[in-house]
């Protein structure tokens, strides 16, 4: 689709409120009713800008909140895209201010400035008024290649939404060349005739805009912001009317996802001052830390924990001083996407007759349709290219423009039946399985963790595939439905989870196979985090507005796949938690008996108490190592005959720290007689079973660092 | 129960001398508990058992006895190390009695071992009396010693009456004159505690429950029939048994049992007869393999001509099990049992003792009984 887009239906698709009003008046008037003539003069094209300003729920502008969180999305999106393609690893600031901070508090919705700055290619002047001021306009749509925005609807869309609700336009600072000034551009969109006006434009060295530096405390540091970290890059500003709400579908949920499902961006947010009035449900995911200045040294002094799988689990978000910072997982980018051709299976007869047509138009009349077969489409070999040519009669040097409309049909009936092998893969890149767990550990705070990654597969000739991870325990609320985070091709979906293909996995899974209890039909229950990620060249989305992606049988299938995958480990996992508790609590009772046993021997037969309840308790203790070995501080010192699947297992991280007060929750205290001591039988018994014994490890710097060396 | 020494010197010696081998059994256990220990080996008491599958059938002997499964009760086991506590102190409180010269009730065990557990959030060592029980029936047999070696006995249940003079504990008692109630029969019925002195009686006739014994009692029917008369409150307990057994073997008195018509009537005849399952191990000196059943006997409705109201219908679990104590070794190849069981089956309905009242309030006693007796109309 170009901007001259016209739609093929001659009537308005869609009927804006004023034309319904004006209908019933012309029935009662029937003299006035409309000629053939007059109603062509009415008959015009459509914009499409002026299409989706009249229906902008489409888009995911339905709502004051859900538009503030869909700009900040789409500029989101289009920054960690361009940082991605040129090969950037992303700092992305995200400010909201509150441009009517003395609202009265019963307001329903606000003015907010919404700046999304990141440290991208930039874009060239003559791009800017294309990229931001016309709808439909993009690199995105025609190409086959795993990108976060598809349609180039995304952020001209905000900057419409913003024009219409408060008449500003949007402000964009950018800098493509390191040695060069800034470009700084405003400009409103012309939704009749989808062009940008440019109503400022100038040079600036101001870039990253200096002017929010002086929002609040946080923003005064001089990390914020830093000018190092922006060499070249794009500010965007839209001013909206808006409603800024923590909890669900908030913008601070959106950015917690998109930290997770991009570990190597380090995405700092300020936030407004003041929250709309409404009660505030908690944000169940994390809990950021308030830090204070001598816990941040702390932490950064503490050693690193390195895991085997390269994870860090000391990173988290850091809410401080005004601003909300998610730290950089990796400073590994994946790998580029590539572009593919599309698959012979997976177009339709219309798009096929278009691509022959295009075909010509670039070969000037002369492409033929062998060339077409092998140039346009990938996995058609030579041999498959002649084959095609001769099952539709025609020569492999037949020209396209030569083709009969019933050739063309059978071809495209062809490419249903041939056997052709599956569409490339290598343009899709996946999260991966260690940085799914270093986003899972940046943004979850659980105790076990695991995550999948599948093998690419196909639905209608477009390659994608299914990651998932989950998190288990920690601080996750115990009794609560399992909260499904879903993502395609690394974009958070925030809203419409139940019509997604992911929560219909998710409720497909027979969780209860891996110790965890579901109501027939529905979601786990449980402390759990289930993520799910799609990757592909296409998302098939329920709808423009991209909330849910499509139930095709192939997608839920490797969903369910990736799910099972990671159920196991976790079954795996909570079998062997059951067991250290019952290995714990039969050693309880040893030593629970011991006393009273010692006690009545000596009556009987003159042994010495004591040394006989040494004895036993030595030897309870023996017979129960396996709870010690698992409890243990140092995590294998004591003997652990049977190889750990899961100590091994790349796709599983386990914070001990975080499971240990889960096991607390059965009191040991007072199973020693306090005339005797436990007895060190083990080198480091004491320590194990302190560790065992005390609450949840309170949250000191020092305990802290220790604690997260239980990481293996 | 206080010894009374100067009764029978001898027999004070003889208890003296039982009352030390039972403690050297108990301090045996003790060592090898605290031997495994030093020696690092399993700790475990060996406790034989005392299950159906462990019940041997010895025709020629006419008893169940005991088989020779023996299972280990060990501490390092999470399902026994409480057991095995228990079954230490059990151990030591006994110890207590023998060297007190004293005996106590299985309740009054029960409490004597009862305290909250050191080091525990109110954990008892016994959750109940049941508890108790079971681990002092496992120390009788694992120690091989019987429960008044042990000093301990239990609630007295049972009732006797009749021509007899025995001695209880050196009071001389007169069966003959013992009113209305009887004399209770105590748990403890060795030589040691009663003795029979005069004894005119010819037989000995055992009855169910006290309601059959009162009416039978009333109507003097020892008197008239020169009998001892006796009741069990259901299944006998092992004081009663013993002192059936001991009139059976002593004395040569036949000993005939009426019991109800139904599963639990038979079983208690079977109990009698050849020991119980539970207590295998002593079937040696209680079981009566010459004690015969005279009724009520199936055929009876049909015979004496009852009325329908004194029929109570068969339920499931009575057919079930009937045909199990129909399969019983002892009662297998039985022709007579056999015809009886069969018979009652296909009645479809089980009679109290008490249903022969609907004919006359006395013809329990004055016919039904006597002419049984004379016809010698009974299974054994």
């Amino acid at each position: 689709m170009s901007q001259s887009t016209v739609l093929d239906n001659k009537k308005a698709p869609a009927p804006a409120p004023e034309d319904r009003k004006i209908i019933p008046v012309i029935r009662s008037v029937p003299k006035t009713r409309e000629t053939a003539e007059s109603m062509a003069a009415k008959q015009k094209d459509i914009s499409v800008s002026e299409f989706f300003a009249k229906n902008r729920h489409l888009l995911g502008f339905d709502n004051p909140r859900k538009a503030l969180l869909t700009s900040v999305k789409e500029a989101v999106d289009n920054s960690l895209d361009a940082c991605e393609e040129a090969g950037i690893i992303a700092n992305l600031t995200i400010v909201i201010e509150d441009l009517q901070p003395d609202r009265p508090p019963t307001a329903k919705q606000s003015r907010y400035r919404v700046t999304v700055i990141d440290n991208g290619p930039g874009i060239v002047r003559r791009q800017v008024e294309n990229v931001f001021g016309r709808l439909l306009f993009g690199s995105k749509f025609h190409r086959l290649k795993m990108s976060r925005g598809q349609q180039g609807i995304g952020i001209s869309a905000a900057g419409m939404y913003g024009l219409i609700t408060t008449g500003r336009p949007m402000v964009i600072h950018t800098r493509p060349s390191s040695k060069k000034p800034a470009h700084l551009i405003e400009l409103a969109m012309n939704t009749k005739t989808n062009r940008a006006e440019v109503t400022v434009d100038q040079e600036t060295e101001d870039f990253p805009p200096q002017r929010f530096k002086t929002l609040n405390s946080g923003t005064r540091d001089t990390d914020f912001l830093n000018p190092d970290h922006y060499i070249t890059g794009t500010s965007v500003s839209i001013e909206l009317e808006g409603r800024y709400q923590k909890g669900r579908a908030s913008v601070d949920e959106f950015l917690e996802l998109v930290a997770i499902a991009n570990p190597h961006a380090r995405i700092t947010f300020v936030p407004p001052t003041r929250v709309a009035a409404d009660d505030q449900e908690d944000l169940p995911l994390i809990n950021a830390i308030p830090a204070d200045a001598t816990e941040l040294a702390a932490s950064a002094t503490a050693l690193p924990a390195t895991a085997t799988n390269g994870v860090d689990p000391t990173l988290t978000t850091i809410e401080r001083n005004g601003i909300i910072l998610f730290p950089r997982g990796t400073d590994q980018l994946h790998p580029e996407t590539k572009e593919i051709q599309p698959h012979p299976k997976g177009i339709e007869l219309g798009i096929l007759i278009q691509m022959l047509r295009d075909f010509e138009a670039a070969n000037r009349g002369g492409g033929t349709l062998y060339n077409f077969l092998q140039e346009k489409f990938c996995r058609i070999s030579p041999a498959k290219a002649s084959e095609f040519c001769h099952a539709i009669h025609a020569h492999s040097r037949t020209k396209g423009s030569d083709l009969e409309p019933d050739q063309v049909e059978q071809l495209f009936k062809e490419f249903q039946e041939a056997r052709l092998p599956a569409p490339p893969t290598d343009c899709l890149a996946p999260i991966g399985v260690r940085q799914l767990l270093a986003g899972m550990l940046k943004g979850v705070k659980a105790e076990f963790y695991a995550a999948s990654s599948r093998e690419p597969d196909v639905y209608r000739g477009r390659p994608f595939q299914i990651e998932a991870a989950i998190a288990f325990g920690g601080e996750l609320p115990a009794h609560d439905t399992a909260r499904v985070i879903r993502f395609a091709n690394r974009v958070p979906l925030l809203f419409q989870q139940s019509a997604c293909s992911s929560f219909k996995a998710v409720a497909e899974t027979g969780w209860r196979n891996y110790n965890l209890s579901q109501p027939r039909g529905s979601l786990p229950v449980g402390p759990l985090v289930i993520m799910i990620h799609m990757a592909s060249v296409w998302v098939p989305f329920t709808s423009e507005s991209k909330e849910a992606i499509a139930d095709y049988d192939e997608i839920r299938k490797e969903m369910k796949l990736a799910l099972m995958e990671c159920g196991r480990k976790l079954g795996t996992y909570l079998r062997k938690r059951q067991k250290m508790q019952r290995e714990s609590a039969r050693r309880d009772v040893f030593e629970r008996y011991i006393g009273e046993i010692a006690k009545a021997i000596n009556a009987i037969n003159g042994t010495d108490t004591q040394k006989l309840y040494d004895t036993l308790l030595a030897e309870a203790r023996k017979r129960t190592a396996i709870a010690d070995a698992q409890l243990d501080e140092d995590g294998k010192t004591i003997k652990n005959d049977q190889p750990d699947e899961l100590k091994t297992d790349e796709g599983v991280v386990l914070v001990e720290s975080r499971a240990s007060h889960l096991l607390d929750t059965q009191s040991t205290e007072g199973t020693t007689p306090s005339t005797t001591p436990p007895p060190d039988t083990n080198g480091n018994g004491n320590g194990n079973s302190d560790h065992v014994k005390l609450p949840a490890p309170p949250q000191k710097p020092k305990k802290k660092s220790d604690n997260t060396d239980t990481l293996f | 129960m206080a010894k009374k020494p100067n009764t029978n010197s001898t027999l004070s010696k003889r208890i003296k001398s039982r009352d030390k081998e039972t403690l050297g059994k108990i301090v045996n256990l003790a060592d090898n508990v605290s031997k495994s220990a030093s020696k690092g080996a399993d700790i475990a008491i060996a406790i034989p058992t005392r299950s159906r599958s462990n019940t041997v059938w010895n025709k020629k002997r006419g008893i169940l006895e005991m088989g020779t499964a023996i299972a280990s009760r060990e501490l390092f086991n999470l399902s026994q190390a409480k057991q095995f506590m228990q079954t230490i102190l059990h151990g030591n409180s006994i110890r207590e009695l023998i060297e007190a010269e004293k005996t106590l009730s299985l309740r009054g065990m029960f409490y004597k071992a009862l305290h909250t557990i050191a080091g525990t959030k109110g954990e008892k060592t016994f959750a109940g009396q049941d508890e108790s029980d079971t681990i002092l029936e496992d120390l009788e047999v694992s120690l091989c010693s019987l429960r008044e070696e042990l000093h301990i006995y239990a609630k007295k249940r049972g009732t006797m009456i009749g021509n007899i003079t025995i001695v209880d504990s050196g009071d001389e008692i007169d069966c003959r004159h013992m009113g209305s109630g009887g004399y209770a029969i105590p748990s403890i019925t060795e030589p040691n505690v009663i003795q029979f002195k005069k004894c005119e009686a010819k037989f000995v006739l055992h009855v169910e429950k006290d309601t059959v014994w009162g009416r039978f009692n009333e109507d003097r029917f020892w008197q008239k029939h020169n009998c001892i008369l006796t009741e069990g409150s259901g299944q006998p307990p092992r004081g009663v048994r013993r002192l059936l057994r001991r009139l059976n073997e002593e004395l040569g008195l036949p000993i005939y049992c009426l019991l109800d018509c139904d599963p639990w009537g038979h079983y208690i005849y079977s109990v009698i007869k050849q020991g119980s399952i539970a207590l295998a191990f002593e079937s040696e000196r209680l079981a009566i393999p010459d004690a015969k059943f005279i009724g009520v006997r199936a055929r009876d409705y049909a015979d004496c001509g009852l009325s329908d109201d004194v029929q109570i219908a068969l339920s499931d679990t009575d057919l079930k099990r009937a045909r199990e104590i129909a399969a019983y070794p002892w009662f297998k190849d039985h022709r007579g049992w056999q015809k009886e069981i069969a018979q009652m089956q296909k009645n479809g309905f089980k009679m109290e003792v008490e249903s022969l009242i609907t004919k006359d309030i006395s013809y329990v006693t004055e016919e039904y009984v006597p002419e049984r007796l004379k016809k010698k109309d009974w299974l054994d």
